[in-house]
């Protein structure tokens, strides 16, 4: 945490005013004796209140939700809407504690979770390298864009059909779709990273010796870095959709399939199990490339 | 620092019978025509003119990234082809790399060139310490005020020993306070280095503070209207910008590029008498000879 003392150092204009020599040192935070426990507190509070708040908030309006979903169930509301089967949320609680020793969930949990890793992974190790490419060379550009136009629109789901045509087996066929479905994102998102990089700082490359291959690695890959982690954060979120499809239309497992199963066999605080699941999921797959994200991009943090 | 220093002085620009003309779908159009500019080594030579009027066009031939259509540019008798780190370059819009600290953003040069990381770090930092920076090494460009983001580029510029630094509006964002001590900056070091610089400007106190030489470029397609001589002593004061010899300099140059800014505008004025006009003061001010 910083605290107030590290401030954004302002230009001083005294103290480098070059008489003979101005290497001065420029200003440091200042020196604060040590502070009490309840003084060190009391400013974290204040520097923190705001996300406090936050926090504060956010938890207060989950357990509204909750309270809503419970009373909804509990009187079997219908108003347009019919809540008359509906789990509620204690149901569904209870059928986690069952699920959680259940090895059979876990194994569907897993097999989503390879599925996703290995189709996302795939997409952004093809996605990302072609997309740079594509941003620095016109002629790949001109060959590639409009295939990628063309396919681009495709839902994924739309892609089971031919997708079990093309692949021996069903797994391979999921994993294709859950790949589709985070590609064009990535890609796209590239690609628009690479056009928005500043040509002022390619020439700043060039004038201080920068050849061809440097100005990629040095200036071209990571001023395009952003656009690539929103790429892969909207490309992890459409993975999920395309791979939940997927599992229903023709899984066997996975946690989609387990969704659809439990319909399919009136288990309905499973059906509930299964979409919170896949949320928990979702958002923590999304945390981690979050986190990826600030790890490579050090400057982006405040 | 001292290698720099023992080396013969170097960096003559010699750019002659200069034109440079964009294509469009109406034909080409001239944005710089016959124009013919030196700058021997170690002089310290402006460029002001009125907006759009190619002096920024000019600077970016020399720096190589513009070719001439006709004419040629020269740096101690080679032709410019392309960029290169023997012509550092200080841009207006800063251009640090936002993803390398301070210090790495000095080192990029010398990386470029192959040194070993060590080396480059003290490179770095004794570059750094000249601009009153080392504190500051481990910061991202983005928590910088916008003199100190240009104290970084034009230590980044410099590290790589250039013949010859080019600065298109480098003070051009700043605050008027920032921007004098910024000017005294430059100064120190230019004196230090004895490197040549070509400096485009639009304010005309800055060029005339700075300069040893000043171009005055006419309304866009641009070319030489005058060349200006600054015989103030150095080392240059503050208070050299109340004198009578600076305020000549300033009125007359003023009078020079207030023509042509009405001639970019449209304007009727038109001297024609002072198309090519060259000023050399002979220890009289401007304002005797205009």
């Amino acid at each position: 945490m910083s605290g107030p003392a590290v401030l954004r150092h302002q230009e001083e204009p005294v103290s480098t005013i070059p008489a003979a020599s101005n290497t001065e040192a420029a200003p440091v935070a200042p020196a604060h004796g040590p502070p009490s426990f309840g003084a060190l507190a009391l400013r974290w509070y204040r520097v923190n209140k705001r996300r406090l708040m936050a926090t504060l908030i956010g938890a207060l309006s989950l357990l509204a939700f909750l309270i809503v979903w419970h009373l909804l169930t509990k009187y079997r509301v219908v108003f347009f809407v019919r809540f008359t089967n509906v789990p509620s949320p204690l149901a569904v609680y209870e059928s986690f504690t069952k699920a959680s020793h259940d090895p059979k969930f876990m194994m569907h949990i897993l097999l989503s979770c390879r599925r996703i890793f290995i189709g996302f992974s795939l997409a952004a190790l093809i996605g990302v390298p072609l997309g740079l490419v594509m941003g620095r060379f016109k002629l790949i550009h001109q060959v590639v864009f409009p295939i990628a136009e063309v396919l681009r629109p495709i839902p994924a789901i739309a892609w089971v059909p031919m997708a079990i045509m093309l692949w021996p087996t069903n797994e391979q066929s999921i994993v294709f779709i859950t790949f589709l479905g985070s590609f064009f994102p990535i890609l796209v998102n590239t690609l628009h990273g690479m056009s928005l990089v500043d040509p002022v700082l390619v020439r700043a490359a060039q004038c201080l010796g920068a050849r061809e291959r440097s100005i990629f690695r040095e200036v071209y890959f990571p001023a395009s870095l952003p656009h690539i982690f929103t790429g892969l954060t909207v490309g992890m979120g459409v993975a999920w959709v395309s791979l939940i499809a997927a599992e229903m239309i023709s899984g066997q497992y996975g946690i989609g399939y387990f969704t659809w199963e439990a319909y399919s066999l009136v288990q309905y605080a499973d059906i509930a199990l299964g979409m919170i699941a896949i949320g928990i999921l979702g958002l923590g797959s999304s945390v981690l490339i979050r986190g990826a994200g600030q790890l490579v991009m050090p400057w982006r943090s405040k | 620092m001292s290698q720099i220093e023992l080396r013969p002085p170097k960096g003559h620009i010699e750019v002659s019978d200069f034109a440079l003309s964009y294509e469009t779908l109406e034909g080409p159009v001239e944005a710089v025509s016959n124009t013919r500019i030196s700058v021997r080594p170690g002089e310290f030579v402006s460029i002001v003119g009125p907006s759009g009027c190619g002096k920024s066009t000019l600077l970016n031939a020399v720096a190589g990234f513009l070719k001439p259509t006709t004419g040629t540019v020269k740096v101690d008798d080679e032709e410019v082809n392309g960029p290169s780190a023997e012509r550092g370059m200080v841009f207006q819009q800063y251009s640090l790399f936002p993803w390398k600290t301070v210090r790495e953003n000095v080192e990029f040069g010398l990386k470029m060139r192959g040194m070993p990381s060590s080396q480059r770090e003290r490179a770095a930092r004794t570059l750094l310490g000249l601009a009153g920076l080392e504190a500051f090494e481990k910061h991202y460009p983005e928590r910088l005020s916008g003199g100190m983001k240009q104290r970084v580029g034009i230590v980044r510029a410099l590290a790589t020993g250039p013949k010859v630094l080019l600065l298109d509006e480098p003070f051009g964002a700043l605050d008027a306070q920032t921007r004098v001590i910024m000017q005294q900056i430059l100064t120190n070091l230019w004196q230090r280095l004895k490197i040549s610089v070509l400096f485009v400007t639009h304010d005309i106190d800055e060029a005339i503070f700075l300069s040893d030489r000043v171009y005055c470029m006419t309304a866009r397609p641009g070319s030489i209207k005058a060349e200006i001589p600054i015989p103030l002593e150095r080392p240059r004061q503050q208070s050299m910008m109340m004198s009578s010899e600076f305020l000549a300099l300033r009125r007359g140059l003023m009078s020079l590029i207030r023509e042509e800014s009405l001639k970019a505008m449209g304007g009727e004025i038109n001297d024609s008498a002072m198309q090519g006009l060259s000023i050399d003061l002979h220890g009289h001010s401007l304002a005797e000879i205009l």
